[in-house]
C-alpha cells in the first residue's frame, strides 16, 4: 500500500524554481534513499513534503492530500522529520527535548533509550551541550516520539564520526526492521544500499532515476551521483 | 540546594515573615507595602508566563490587570449601592465576595487575553508589541469614557470585599490572601514550566519551525499561555483594585503594562522569583527613594540599564549566574 505519493511536484524560493517536477511513492514499511549532488532539491523536496514551504504538483500522504495542509497538520498525520543540521531545543535537557515532542503511541522515551542507549545516560544534560552525534540521536528519539508513521532523516549521518554514524546506521537498519516506513537522504552509498530497498536520484530539481538498489549500476551512480 | 533555590526559598520566607516583623518594628505601613509588591509580584508572574516561557513581548498586559481591577469595582459598586448589574429577562446582582469576584476577574481576562491573542498572533516581533500596545490604549481610552462606572476619575469602594473566614480589613489576613495567591501561582508556573505544555511551549520559543514539525501548532501554544497569563494578571489587578479600594482608568495604561514588564526584566525573565524580586525591588525602591526625591525614577531607569546591559538574568541572575531556574 502506497503511503507518500509525489507526482509533478514543483516548487520556488521566490522567483527562483527549485523543483521542476519530483515523483516518486513510498509504499508502507518501505525505506526510500534520495540521493543527488548537492543543490539538486533534496532538502526541498523534504520541506515540501512536511509543508514547510509552498509546493505544487500532488502530495498525498496515506490518502490525504497534504497541498493545503499546515506543518503541523501534516505532521500529525504520521510524518516525522530529523532535519539538516539536528536543530535540536537547546535550552532543554534530553528527557524534555522528548517530552516536548511526546504523542501517544508505540515510542515512549523509554524506547527511545533502549534504541541509543548514550541518550539515557545523558538524560537531565541540556541538549546544546552534546556532542553532534548525540544531538543527532536525540533528533531521531525526538521524531520518533511523535509516534510517526513515515520517518524522514534529511542527511542522517552527516559531519558525524564514523564510530557515532555506524551507531546511527545501526539504528537505521533496526527501525526498518521493525517496519517502519522510511525516506533517508546521505551521501553514504554504501551504507544506503544496505539500509534501504529504493532509490530515487534528483538532478536539477527532478526525479531522474527510480529503482531497486540492486538495479542500480555503477554507470547510473557515476553520471549521476559523480561517485 | 542550588544557588538559585537557595535563594528562591529566602525570598519566601523574608515575605512570610514580613507582617511579623513590622509588628515587631511597629511599622504597620510596611505590611501595605509588602501587600502591593506581592500583587505586582502575581501581575508579573502572569507576564512572565507570557514573557518567559513563550517569549511574547506584550505591552498590553495592563488590559488583564485594570479587568480584573474592574471586575472587583462593577461588582462591590453595586454590592453597596444595592443595584443590580442587570435586570430584564433575569436579575444579575453585584457581589463583595472575593472568591466570586476573582472568578470573574480572572474568566474576563483570560476572554479578553483569548479575543486579543486570537488577533495579535498572526503577527510577532515588534508587530506584536504594537498590536498589544494599541489594545492597552483601547481599554484605556474606553475606560476614560465610560461615565457609569467613575470614567477618568475612577471608582471608589467603601469596604473592602469579604473572604469567609476572615476579616479582610485586618491588613495582616489580607496580606496573607495575595501571598497565598502568590504562593499558588509560583507553584503553578513552576508545574507548567515541566508539563509537556511547558515544554513545548519553551521549544516553540527556541524554534516555532521545529515544534511544527512534530506536530504542534505553535500559536495556539502562544494563544494558550497568553490566556493563562492574562487570567493570573486579572487576578492581581483585582486584588489591586481592592487593596487601595479604588480602581481607575490608569490600571489600563501603557505606563502599567511597562511598569509590569520592568518587574519581570529587573528580576529576570524566564526565572522562576524574578517577578518576585522584580516587584519587590521596585517597591522598595518607590518608597525610600520615592521620600527623597520625586525623580526617584531616574535611578530606576539606571538600574534598568545596568541590568539589561551586565545581567541579561535580572538580578537572579547577577546573584545566582546563568544556571537554569529552579522549578
Amino acid at each position: 500500500m502506497t503511503l507518500l505519493s509525489l507526482s509533478q511536484l514543483t516548487a520556488s524560493y521566490g522567483a527562483t524554481q527549485a523543483l521542476f517536477g519530483v515523483d516518486f511513492e513510498i509504499a508502507e514499511g518501505e525505506a526510500l534513499a534520495m540521493m543527488g549532488r548537492n543543490g539538486m532539491g533534496k532538502t526541498t523536496t523534504v520541506r515540501c513534503i512536511c509543508r514547510m514551504m509552498p509546493a505544487k504538483g500532488a502530495l498525498v500522504f496515506d490518502g490525504h492530500d497534504l497541498s493545503r495542509l499546515p506543518s503541523h497538520r501534516a505532521a500529525r498525520l504520521g510524518i516525522g522529520l530529523v532535519p539538516e543540521g539536528r536543530r535540536c531545543f537547546r535550552d532543554l535537557s534530553v528527557t524534555e527535548n522528548l517530552s516536548a515532542a511526546a504523542r501517544p503511541g508505540a515510542w515512549d522515551a523509554a524506547k527511545v533509550e533502549a534504541l541509543f542507549p548514550r541518550l539515557g545516560e545523558r538524560r537531565g544534560q541540556l541538549a546544546g551541550s552534546l556532542s553532534g552525534g548525540e544531538q543527532q540521536m536525540l533528533a531521531i528519539g525526538r521524531a520518533l516520539m511523535t509516534n510517526p508513521r513515515l520517518l524522514i532523516l534529511d542527511e542522517a549521518t552527516e559531519g558525524l564520526a564514523p564510530t557515532v554514524r555506524a551507531e546511527i546506521w545501526a539504528a537505521i537498519a533496526t527501525l526498518k526492521a521493525s517496519g517502519m516506513s522510511m525516506l533517508v537522504i546521505d551521501k553514504s552509498l554504501k551504507e544506503l544500499r544496505g539500509a534501504c530497498d529504493r532509490v530515487v536520484i534528483l538532478e536539477r530539481g527532478r526525479s531522474v532515476w527510480d529503482g531497486t538498489m540492486s538495479a542500480l549500476s555503477p554507470d547510473v551512480v557515476e553520471a549521476m551521483l559523480g561517485l | 540546594m542550588s544557588r538559585e533555590r537557595l535563594l528562591n526559598a529566602l525570598l519566601l520566607a523574608g515575605l512570610v515573615v514580613v507582617p511579623g516583623w513590622a509588628l515587631w518594628a511597629d511599622e504597620p505601613f510596611t505590611i501595605t507595602l509588602a501587600t502591593r509588591a506581592v500583587i505586582f509580584a502575581l501581575a508579573a508572574v502572569g507576564l512572565n508566563i507570557a514573557l518567559g516561557m513563550g517569549g511574547l513581548v506584550s505591552l498590553g498586559h495592563a488590559v488583564f490587570f485594570g479587568i480584573g481591577g474592574y471586575a472587583m469595582g462593577v461588582l462591590a459598586s453595586h454590592a453597596q449601592s444595592y443595584t443590580p448589574l442587570y435586570d430584564g429577562l433575569f436579575t444579575l446582582e453585584g457581589t463583595k465576595a472575593m472568591p466570586v469576584i476573582w472568578l470573574v476577574a480572572a474568566a474576563a481576562s483570560a476572554l479578553a487575553a483569548w479575543l486579543i491573542g486570537l488577533l495579535s498572533l498572526r503577527t510577532s516581533g515588534v508587530y506584536f508589541i504594537m498590536i498589544t500596545l494599541a489594545f492597552g490604549q483601547m481599554a484605556y481610552f474606553f475606560a476614560i469614557s465610560w461615565p457609569a462606572y467613575g470614567g477618568e476619575d475612577g471608582l471608589s469602594i467603601y469596604v473592602r470585599n469579604g473572604f469567609p473566614g476572615l476579616n479582610t480589613l485586618d491588613p495582616i489576613q489580607f496580606y496573607g490572601i495575595c501571598l497565598a495567591w502568590l504562593c499558588l501561582a509560583l507553584w503553578g508556573h513552576a508545574r507548567l514550566r515541566r508539563s509537556p505544555f511547558g515544554l513545548a511551549l519553551d521549544a516553540a520559543r527556541q524554534v516555532p519551525a521545529r515544534v511544527q514539525a512534530v506536530g504542534l501548532d505553535p500559536k495556539r501554544l502562544y494563544l494558550v499561555a497568553l490566556v493563562i497569563s492574562g487570567a493570573v494578571t486579572g487576578l492581581s489587578g483585582a486584588l489591586f483594585a481592592d487593596l487601595n479600594r479604588f480602581v481607575s482608568p490608569s490600571m489600563l495604561s501603557w505606563q502599567m503594562s511597562g511598569e509590569i514588564m520592568v518587574f519581570v526584566i529587573i528580576g529576570g525573565v524566564a526565572r522562576l522569583f524574578g517577578p518576585v524580586v522584580g516587584a519587590v525591588f521596585y517597591v522598595a525602591l518607590e518608597h525610600w527613594l520615592g521620600g527623597v526625591s520625586d525623580y526617584w525614577q531616574i535611578i530606576l531607569g539606571v538600574v534598568l540599564l545596568a541590568v539589561v546591559l551586565f545581567g541579561r538574568g535580572g538580578l537572579i541572575g547577577l546573584v545566582c549566574g546563568k544556571e537554569r531556574p529552579d522549578a
